[in-house]
């Protein structure tokens, strides 16, 4: 189904560059917003907007569009960049982000960005949303799939669990949970502010098919896709082990940047790294 | 409108029996339950059509988000439980995956208010109506019996939205008949008057109505308003009302904080002030008792209504 030569990766890889660059610069000119989740789901999303998902941009509520849901609508600024290179607006509406007026809002607004398909802010119920949208799929037997990503800090929430005892006793194996595993939520490490391992054997308690991959090598993103549509009867959650801040050497896997924009000076820094990455590819 | 005495009939009834007939005719309603449904008789629904009823246990916020996935899928989703869950329980999921993002989900809720009776005031959600009249764009339904239920089935399926629409688990006296018009944001004068109006809401309409009787016998002509609609506001028959009668009663089976007397406070301070007073639960919660002693012990009655009415019309003509 994924066809995966080394062109596909080395464009997918500057994209995800591209978006990086786009959340950094949106981050610093609102000088708020949460770079640090953005940059870790950078590469599912690309994956997924760039190679997997079946939308529109000329048309973005086609009906039989896949799905994606951002759970974790904090890291909205990597939404907002992959629609905009996706075509769903113009990429330099993305400088409005934040900004009174802005069609951008600070977390997801369903109805008012193109291309956004949920609204999230308040944690842990996008995955809820999601088996809602998969429930009316099969009700009218539409092949379209529902791709839900979600925070590592969102498994606290309660409703999380809700919603995957749904989806497993509804057997909605067109649903995939993407778990963006940076380890790092608002105030410090998610194994001091709640500890969540062992986090697979949870989703599989709840009957879901569940991988683990490196959330940032587009192989292995592409291969959990492929086992997710294989799977029949079963959701599947994909766990993502990423970086949070990831591209960025002094905002990975700092828990400032969950919720900090990036000073001039570290924009400067930032940009400048991102630019040598892409140059490298 | 007719007059007592009343048939007591269940809103819950009347409410399954008009979803089953609008599944029927709209295959894109669908009923999210959180193990209520044999209780609440959307049970009822699922034996008509297995596949459009999803029941998804206690777990309350993710049917509210569900049924909101559902909407955004293009499905009617009717989330039905107890008021004290539909609303208190869940209301940020609804502020946020429902009325945020404007999507097309009902939210039917039975056993609201005191009413509930003896499992107590944990059940007895007496402010539902403040919390779902504050989400912006969220529509606000109160039904006064069981022909009024299905109507507000039918109107809440008709309309593009969120809705919330609250009833009650005991039988409550029929005082609207099938054939009486309906129509979101109308507030229905079921009885003419011109020296008072009363305004109720729910259960309550029958007691503005009995109230009225009582009144008349001194003299006294009151204006019943059934406000079975409590956002939108009917703005025009409630200033209508202040203007013609020049004292307004309120009264709700909810709490007289930021519920309908409230409501009717703001409109008419901000038009034509005349002297107010509000029937209804007192800033308490409730407790275990039975229906109509819960009634009578929290002051929603006939007779309350009428000190009320003496009350307003005093200060009016002092």
């Amino acid at each position: 189904m994924v066809e995966v030569s080394e062109e596909l990766i080395a464009g997918l890889k500057k994209k995800a560059v591209t978006l990086r660059k786009h959340i950094i610069r949106m981050t610093h000119n609102a000088q708020s917003g949460h770079p640090g989740g953005s940059m870790s789901a950078c590469d599912i999303v690309t994956a997924l907007y760039f190679h997997v998902l079946r939308v529109d941009p000329t048309n973005p509520t086609w009906p039989d569009r896949d799905r994606f849901v951002l759970s974790k609508g904090h890291a909205c600024p990597v939404w907002y960049a992959a629609l905009a290179e996706r075509g769903f607006f113009p990429v330099e509406e993305l400088m409005t982000f934040r900004k009174l007026n802005s069609r951008l809002q600070g977390h997801p607004e369903l109805g008012t960005t193109p291309g956004v398909e949920n609204a999230a802010g308040a944690e842990g119920q996008g995955l809820s949303f999601s088996v809602g949208l998969a429930l009316a799929a099969r009700m009218d037997h539409k092949a379209w799939r529902t791709y839900c990503v979600l925070g590592d800090g969102e498994q606290d929430v309660g409703q999380t669990w809700e919603a995957a005892m749904a989806a497993s006793k509804y057997g909605l194996d067109s649903l995939t949970a993407f778990i963006d595993r940076n380890g790092i939520q608002q105030e410090g490490r998610t194994e001091d502010i709640m500890p969540l391992e062992p986090l697979a054997e949870k989703w599989e308690a709840f009957n879901w098919h569940v991988l683990t991959i490196d959330g940032h090598d587009f192989r292995q993103i592409f291969a959990a896709i492929e086992e997710a549509h294989r799977t029949r009867g079963r959701p599947t959650a994909v766990i993502a082990r990423t970086v949070k801040g990831k591209g960025v050497s002094f905002m990975e896997n700092k828990i400032k940047y969950h919720g900090a924009a990036t000073s001039d000076d570290e924009l400067k820094l930032a940009l400048a790294e991102l630019e040598a990455m892409e140059a490298a590819i | 409108m007719t007059g007592p005495p009343w048939k007591q009939e269940s809103q819950r009834s009347y409410f399954a029996k008009a979803l089953i007939d609008l599944g029927r005719r709209n295959p894109n309603v669908v009923v999210v339950g959180a193990d209520t449904t044999e209780s609440i008789k959307t049970l009822d629904f699922g034996k008509a059509f297995p596949d459009r009823l999803i029941q998804l246990g206690i777990a309350e916020p993710n049917m509210i988000s569900v049924a909101a996935g559902l909407a955004a899928a293009g499905k009617i989703p009717f989330a039905a439980t107890y008021s004290v869950f539909g609303s208190a329980h869940t209301y940020n999921v609804i502020r946020q995956n429902v009325a945020y993002t404007n999507l097309n989900v009902k939210i039917f809720c039975s056993h609201a208010g005191l009413t509930v009776g003896p499992d107590g005031a944990t059940h007895q959600i007496n402010e539902d109506i403040a919390l779902m009249r504050g989400i912006p764009r969220m529509t606000v339904l109160v039904p006064a019996d069981g022909p009024e239920t299905a109507k507000c089935v039918d109107a809440a399926a008709a309309m593009k939205g969120p809705v919330y629409c609250r009833f009650s688990r005991t039988n409550v006296p029929t005082v609207t008949s099938s054939e009486d018009g309906f129509a979101i944001g109308k507030a229905r004068v079921v009885r003419d008057g011109f020296d008072l109006t009363l305004i109720g809401c729910g259960i309550m309409v029958a007691r503005c109505l009995e109230a009225a009787q009582l009144l008349e016998r001194e003299k006294i002509s009151a204006r019943v308003i059934n406000l079975s609609t409590v956002k939108p506001l009917d703005l025009a028959t409630i200033d209508r009302a202040a203007r013609e009668t020049g004292g307004i009663v309120t009264a709700e089976e909810h709490t007289v904080v930021h519920g309908i007397g409230a409501a009717v406070a703001s409109a008419i301070a901000s038009n034509h002030p005349v002297p107010i007073a509000m029937v209804g639960v007192q800033d308490v919660f409730g407790e275990s008792g039975e229906a109509e002693e819960l009634l009578r012990k929290y002051g929603l009655t006939a007779e309350k209504i009428v000190e009320a009415a003496h009350d307003v019309v005093k200060r009016r003509d002092r």
